[in-house]
């Protein structure tokens, strides 16, 4: 058992820290970029791929780099920390789908535009109404049906779409180039974007087979994402409480800094154990992915409605804390708890993970985390 | 990164299993199991069984019954222990007493009482607090005023647990009433308890239990050879021992085994009632996170150094073990009034002693320092406030 990052997991921490610390310097330069479409900097994107960070997770023969879940976590942990719009874990997690599930040739090219930056990835998941179905004609695929919220999907090159099938659940490429494809996009209130898709007859392309069920695979993949965004999540509430804690060191009212009530500096030591146990757990799972993946869906419900309990309590103490001016745009703790409260409502909420887990909780005696 | 167990801790694990399941009495396991309260006997039978195999002591240094082992290993043993239901050895002994004695002792000190410590054949009771100090300990004022070779000891001390077991009892004693800080002038003093002019008097706690005590001291000589350390020093090995127990004080293995007997416990209610499914699943969640804190403290303290999130450990640790308790009083709703059901009751033995557990620990969050006590740590030493 070991919890500590090797020398080259810290370098490219301190290298992705470093890019995105500069870039992402301030509240203000974040709003700047949030502000116009298509809401991130397609320059850090180009600059985050120059670093290796998009293709990590991918297999080298597909045009990835042969790393894994810490990689990735690493990654998302940084990028929670400034809460920076790219759409690091959308594309990280559709490819993911091209590489479980997709041919040679859909790999070859997928992957390896995905690793240099050229391919902006959505993954089209979640149906608003009556679920998207997929219809097949010959050897042509066509989709019909609404997807939304869809996390860029107004500037993804390629969305990567859940539909019915009559196996079960299918999962397939569109082009959102095509006929058949509408996209309405919009601001998210953390300052990301998302989009109405509708498909109407949208030709599309199966990964992997059709005629099977992909319900396994796409929990693995929506797993994956899950503990990404939970690292996500730590990453922005160390920053929250950290700067909770310094503005309880300098902020005076009654003559004094405001850590001389008890009152405050006792919940800031409860925000404090919340996000320790936070990031034990999300450690925990991304562990768990890399060395016993057939348990990470578990482990990715457990992680979720930790984060989602930490991700509330410090989001919400943390503008409490701060008093007025936590309520404006111009500092920066608010848009941490915006974020955090984007995290916990994508790819299942906290009460979602734990009905999952009250469903099978007389499966077990007691947990036992190593297995 | 890697979640596995080297080989080398799997099989010290299977190892400690192994022991704890087949060495110790299945009667002193099931006691435990059911939550009763276990004899005096139990405990030192099971701690001598221990012993015997080197496992009662395994923090202590090797040359007096000490184990070479990882902070991982101890965190396996201790946490193998609990859930095999073996009673953990007296931590007054193990993991107070005998830590300071060999650590501040003096040569003496040490031969004459370690081995007896670790064996159980002394059975030590803290004597600490007093009814003016609690967590402002500093401000204890029981006096041991030198006479030739002897100390002479005069004050109360309070909250003994146990101390109606009590061979000897180790003490934080006032020994110069003129030092500039109260810490400074603190000595660390052994009693034996059957001296004249010391007396135990029992308090009955409100699960109508009687484990605490007072004890009194009215001019009790003490040789002067039974002073742990330096005069006047015992503030710092009190510092020492208090950071020793808060660190053995997060029972996650006991709270999960009991945590997994009540899922039994419920049954089939589980199934038809999904307020009470997600409430267990929640507390399998937080218990889930305060075990990989744990794990994570153990696997970074290698250097010496507690890491940071130790000190959530006894407050979350304590949270959750009182929310399991409570749980058992909820699970036997009407039938949680049933404490004094005798022969002739049809309530179950674990609804009967469910109120009766969740009042007596509500100790949990006062002892050991108290949880706000760890707040002010956490706050001041780790967010710097
Ligand atoms: C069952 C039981 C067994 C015990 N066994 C032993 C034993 O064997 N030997 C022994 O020496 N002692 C023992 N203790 C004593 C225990 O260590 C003390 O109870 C503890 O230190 C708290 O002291 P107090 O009870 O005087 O409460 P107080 O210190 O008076 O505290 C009262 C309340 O105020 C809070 N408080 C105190 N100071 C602060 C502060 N600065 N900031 C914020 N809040 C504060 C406390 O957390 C508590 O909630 C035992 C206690 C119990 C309940």
């Amino acid at each position: 058992m070991d919890f500590t990052l090797d020398s080259e997991q810290t370098a490219l921490r301190d290298a992705v820290r470093g890019l995105l610390s500069k870039t992402y310097d301030s509240t203000e330069t974040r709003r700047e970029v949030t502000k116009t479409d298509p809401g991130f900097s397609e320059k850090t994107w180009q600059q985050l791929a120059e670093l290796g960070a998009l293709g990590l997770p991918f297999a080298e023969e597909d045009g990835g780099f042969g790393a894994g879940p810490v990689e990735v976590s690493i990654v998302a942990e940084e990028i929670g920390r400034v809460l920076a719009p790219e759409p690091y874990l959308e594309t990280i997690l559709a490819a993911g789908l091209v590489a479980d599930l997709g041919s040679p040739e859909q790999r070859a090219d997928v992957i390896g535009r995905v690793a240099e930056g050229a391919l902006v990835l959505s993954f089209a998941h979640h149906d608003i109404a009556d679920a998207v179905v997929a219809t097949q004609s010959g050897d042509a695929w066509t989709l019909s049906g609404v997807k939304e919220p869809v996390l860029h999907g107004a500037r993804a090159d390629l969305l990567v779409v859940t539909a019915r099938t009559d196996a079960g659940v299918g999962v397939f490429l569109v082009d959102p180039a095509v006929d058949g494809v509408e996209r309405t996009g919009y601001r998210t209130h953390d300052g990301g974007r998302a989009a109405r898709v509708a498909f109407d007859g949208a030709a599309a392309t199966p990964l992997g087979d059709p005629s099977a069920d992909a319900s396994d695979a796409v929990a693995l993949a929506v797993a994956r994402g899950q503990i990404a965004l939970g690292h996500e999540a730590v990453g922005a509430i160390d920053v929250a409480l950290r700067t909770t804690t310094e503005y309880l060191k300098t902020r005076k009212q009654f003559g004094v800094t405001l850590n001389a009530f008890q009152a405050l500096t006792f919940r800031a030591a409860d925000l404090y154990v919340s996000a320790e146990l936070a990031r034990s757990m999300v450690t925990w799972a991304t562990l768990v992915l890399q060395d016993e993946p057939e348990r990470a869906v578990e482990a990715a419900s457990r992680a979720k409605l930790q984060v989602s309990r930490a991700g509330r309590h410090i989001g919400q103490e943390a503008i409490q804390l701060h008093g007025g001016i936590g309520m404006t745009a111009e500092y920066s703790v608010g848009h941490y708890t915006s974020r955090l409260t984007a995290i916990d409502h994508t790819l299942g909420d906290g009460s979602e993970h734990l009905a999952r887990l009250a469903s099978t909780v007389t499966d077990h005696g007691v947990v036992d985390p190593i297995g | 990164m890697k979640l596995r167990l080297s080989e080398e801790d799997a099989a010290f694990r299977e190892e400690m299993r192994t022991f704890f399941t087949t060495q110790v009495p299945q009667s002193i396991r099931d006691t435990v199991a059911a939550r009763r309260e276990l004899t005096k006997d139990q405990i030192v039978e099971t701690q001598q069984i221990l012993n015997a195999a080197g496992l009662a002591v395994p923090n202590w240094p090797v040359e007096w019954g000490g184990k070479d082992w990882t902070p991982l290993q101890r965190h396996i043993w201790h946490e193998e222990m609990q859930l095999a239901s073996v009673p953990a050895p007296l931590a007054f002994n193990a993991s107070m007493v005998g830590p300071v004695i060999a650590a501040f002792g003096s040569q003496e000190v040490k031969e004459r009482f370690l081995p007896a410590t670790a064996n159980l054949d002394i059975w030590w009771s803290q004597g600490f607090s007093e009814p003016d100090a609690g967590s402002d300990l500093a401000s204890l004022r029981t006096t041991a005023r030198r006479e030739g070779d002897e100390y002479v000891v005069n004050g109360q001390k309070t909250w003994t647990t146990l101390g109606q077991y009590g061979d000897w009892i180790f003490t934080l004693v006032r020994t110069d009433p003129d030092a500039p800080k109260k810490q400074q002038g603190i000595s660390f003093l052994l009693i034996d308890m059957t001296s004249p002019g010391l007396t135990v008097r029992p308090i009955e706690l409100i699960d109508g239990g009687h484990e605490v005590n007072e004890v009194f001291f009215e001019d009790v000589r003490v040789p002067a050879e039974n002073l742990v350390g330096e005069e006047n020093r015992g503030w710092d090995y009190a510092k020492f021992l208090l950071g020793n127990e808060r660190v053995g004080v997060a029972p996650v293995g006991s709270t999960k085994r009991w945590l997994a007997a009540a899922k039994e416990t419920a049954g089939e209610r589980i199934a038809s009632d999904p307020l009470l499914a997600a409430r267990i699943a929640d507390l399998e969640n937080e218990l889930l996170a305060l075990e990989l804190t744990a794990l994570r403290v153990v696997a970074h303290s290698a250097d010496g150094k507690p890491h940071p999130a130790s000190s959530v450990l006894k407050l979350r640790g304590t949270e959750l073990q009182q929310a399991v308790t409570e749980l058992y009083v909820d699970l036997a709703g009407p039938l949680s009034l049933a404490s004094g059901a005798q022969d002739g009751s049809d309530v179950p033995d674990w609804a009967r002693v469910s109120t009766p557990q969740y009042l007596n620990f509500r100790k949990a969050s006062i002892y050991g320092g108290s949880n706000e006590v760890q707040r002010q740590i956490i706050a001041k030493t780790i967010l710097g406030l």
